[in-house]
């Protein structure tokens, strides 16, 4: 790097740069959380999607499935399986519900999370308020 | 080596490439169960295999930047640690936490997990890296205290060098974002959009401080090259990483429920984030041109060059690829995602730590500067076995994700279901397995490369 750069208007690019960026961020997230409730659905946020996501989160649904994309890339994507399946939380549940406890030869399968019905719903309530999150049209098309 | 203290190091360094065989042997299996689907079902489930590599992942980085800072700070500091017992006994704590952690994934339902360790007084787990139970990410904290204390009292008692500031505001950020990891709010999109002021902050923010920092002091050690310039280019690399990756942020909220405006700030900015890994690239190859000395530790230098390469292809490239939003909303949460977090992890993380460990671990060993010629070549050769099939890995999971994008997202009505598609790409799957297993031949040989040549006379000095 040429001589007449130096290292004090380095740092200096260094420290104002990120100052600037970090505030700048800061100013980007609050505007964000502040407009949420205009895409969030949080109406429909109620007592039994909170419990879903707990039943969501503790057996670790992550860790196969995407969730608005993010998430492991092993199963399906679940942000919009409600609506994949047919509008329909019982579809979503029996799929939970009787998953063979010793899996499929050969094939991936979903264990047996031996749920109760009233996860079992919980888990589809949560699932059916994700798919009415406006997320800007992702994914592309009903299969994820 | 200058300071006994440096010594503190050496476990931290063992216990990383420990936990790196253990994140490659899960990760072999999960390549297995991509394409045999009942590979040790259900005992190890793909969800369970997946926390213990990606955890032991950043667990066993965690204990390579602990170890890199042990060593190196007393060094620039030009004094001992602060408290080399501290040192002792945080390892300690934070081997039998990391354990703890992984046993309990492997032994118990996660479920069951979460209910034995309180998950419902403070949810913070099954949400992706951070699994861990809340009381392992509380005693995470008090061990990130203690050692950024000790980190920290070192320097301030020491000399002040450019390179010991920038890894501890590294630390530190390193610390403080962890934080958010506690918060964990029933409102999904509030949930995700603060998850990655941990995920994102740490490795296309302040990790790339700590990267640049290590990278450096390599650098100033095996070419000799002057303090002043190298730490002119330091500043510069994370000025660029911090300007371009703070608000690169937005290329995570591209499709989780935030606003429409992200689509602009998290493209321009994220399309970017390659600049201060393209200037890692020059500055690493620029300063070894430019060396005053030999060194006679050719592996470390090869090793961070390589990391400088890598860094560049996985976290730059093949993060360009699909950071613009009209691009992602086709390759979002696909194969070209793994592609590109398996080899941006490896380039700049995991190669850098092997590039400190590779510089350290002689002198460690009494050495005066480097290891036999022998050792250093069986090392060379893990770094080109691992290397390369990382590379291939790369491909062929890259490969594996445009074929899943055109067929499950691109095909107009005649898209394919999810499960459909993963049996008509299951080529590259077993493609990708097997360039994993000689991923891990090539950490067998790494390993290898400790035991060998051990009683023969140092590399020379290159005249």
């Amino acid at each position: 790097m040429s001589q007449a750069f130096t290292k004090s208007m380095a740092r200096n690019i260094f420290y104002g740069g990120s100052m600037f960026f970090f505030l700048l961020l800061l100013v980007l997230t609050f505007d964000t959380v502040e407009s949420l409730p205009k895409t969030d659905n949080r109406e429909n946020l109620t007592e039994q999607v909170a419990k879903g996501k707990h039943v969501w989160e503790n057996n670790n649904c992550i860790g196969c499935h995407t969730l608005m994309g993010e998430g492991a890339y092993f199963a399906p994507e679940l942000g919009n399986v409600y609506k994949r399946m047919g509008n329909s939380k019982e579809a979503i549940i029996a799929f939970i519900k009787y998953r063979p406890k010793n899996g499929i030869p050969g094939r991936r399968s979903m264990p047996q999370f031996n749920l109760t019905d009233d996860e079992l719903d919980a888990v589809a309530e949560f699932l059916k308020y994700v798919s009415e999150i406006n997320n800007q049209n992702w994914p592309p098309n009903i299969q994820g | 080596m200058k300071y006994t203290s440096q010594m503190v190091a050496k476990p931290y360094f063992i216990a990383a490439i420990a936990l790196f065989v253990g994140q490659i042997l899960f990760g072999v299996i999960m390549g297995m169960q991509y394409v045999v689907g009942d590979f040790l079902f259900p005992e190890i489930p793909f969800n369970v295999a997946r926390m213990v590599h990606t955890n032991l992942l950043i667990v066993w980085l965690l204990f390579g930047f602990m170890g890199a800072a042990y060593y190196m700070v007393p060094d620039e500091a030009e004094t001992e640690l602060h408290s080399p017992l501290l040192a002792k006994v945080m390892f300690w704590i934070f081997l039998a936490a990391g354990v703890v952690t992984i046993l309990g994934y492997l032994l118990v339902p996660y479920a069951t997990l979460a209910e034995i360790t309180m998950n419902d007084l403070l949810p913070t787990m099954g949400r992706e890296f951070l699994e861990q139970p809340t009381i392992i990410k509380i005693g995470i904290v008090v061990v990130a205290l203690a050692f950024l204390f000790n980190i920290g009292m070192t320097i301030l008692k020491g000399r002040k060098t450019v390179i010991n500031l920038v890894l501890m505001i590294g630390l530190v950020g390193l610390a403080v974002f962890f934080l958010f990891a506690f918060y964990n709010p029933d409102n999904i999109v509030l949930d995700k959009m603060f998850w990655w002021f941990v995920v994102h902050l740490w490795v296309e923010g302040v990790w790339e401080l700590i990267l640049g920092s290590l990278l450096a002091y390599v650098l100033i050690k095996t070419t000799g090259v002057d303090r002043e310039v190298i730490e002119k280019w330091l500043y510069v690399i994370i000025a660029m990483a911090l300007i371009t990756g703070l608000i690169g942020t937005g290329h995570h909220f591209f499709w989780i429920g935030t606003p429409g405006y992200w689509q602009w700030w998290g493209s321009i900015f994220s399309a970017l984030e390659p600049i201060p890994f393209f200037m890692m690239t020059i500055f690493a190859f620029n300063m070894v041109n430019k060396r005053r000395r030999q060194h006679p530790n050719k592996a470390a230098v090869l090793w961070a060059l390589g990391c400088s390469v890598m860094a560049f292809l996985g976290a730059g490239v093949w993060g360009f690829m699909h950071t613009l939003s009209f691009v992602n909303y086709y390759t979002h949460g696909s194969q070209i995602t793994a592609a590109h977090g398996h080899m941006a992890f490896y380039g700049a993380y995991v190669m850098i730590v092997l590039a400190i460990i590779s510089y350290a671990m002689p002198m460690l060993n009494g050495r005066k500067a480097a290891n036999s010629m022998k050792a250093q070549i069986v090392e060379m050769w893990s770094f080109w076995l691992m290397t390369i099939s990382m590379v291939f890995i790369t491909l062929f999971l890259t490969a594996a994700g445009i074929l899943q994008v055109y067929l499950q997202r691109m095909n107009g009505d005649a898209s394919l279901p999810f499960m459909v598609v993963q049996d008509k790409i299951e080529i590259f799957y077993w493609m990708r397995e097997g360039a994993g297993i000689i991923f891990l031949i090539g950490l067998i040989v790494y390993i290898a490369s400790f035991f060998v040549g051990r009683d023969q006379p140092e590399a020379e000095m290159p005249k």
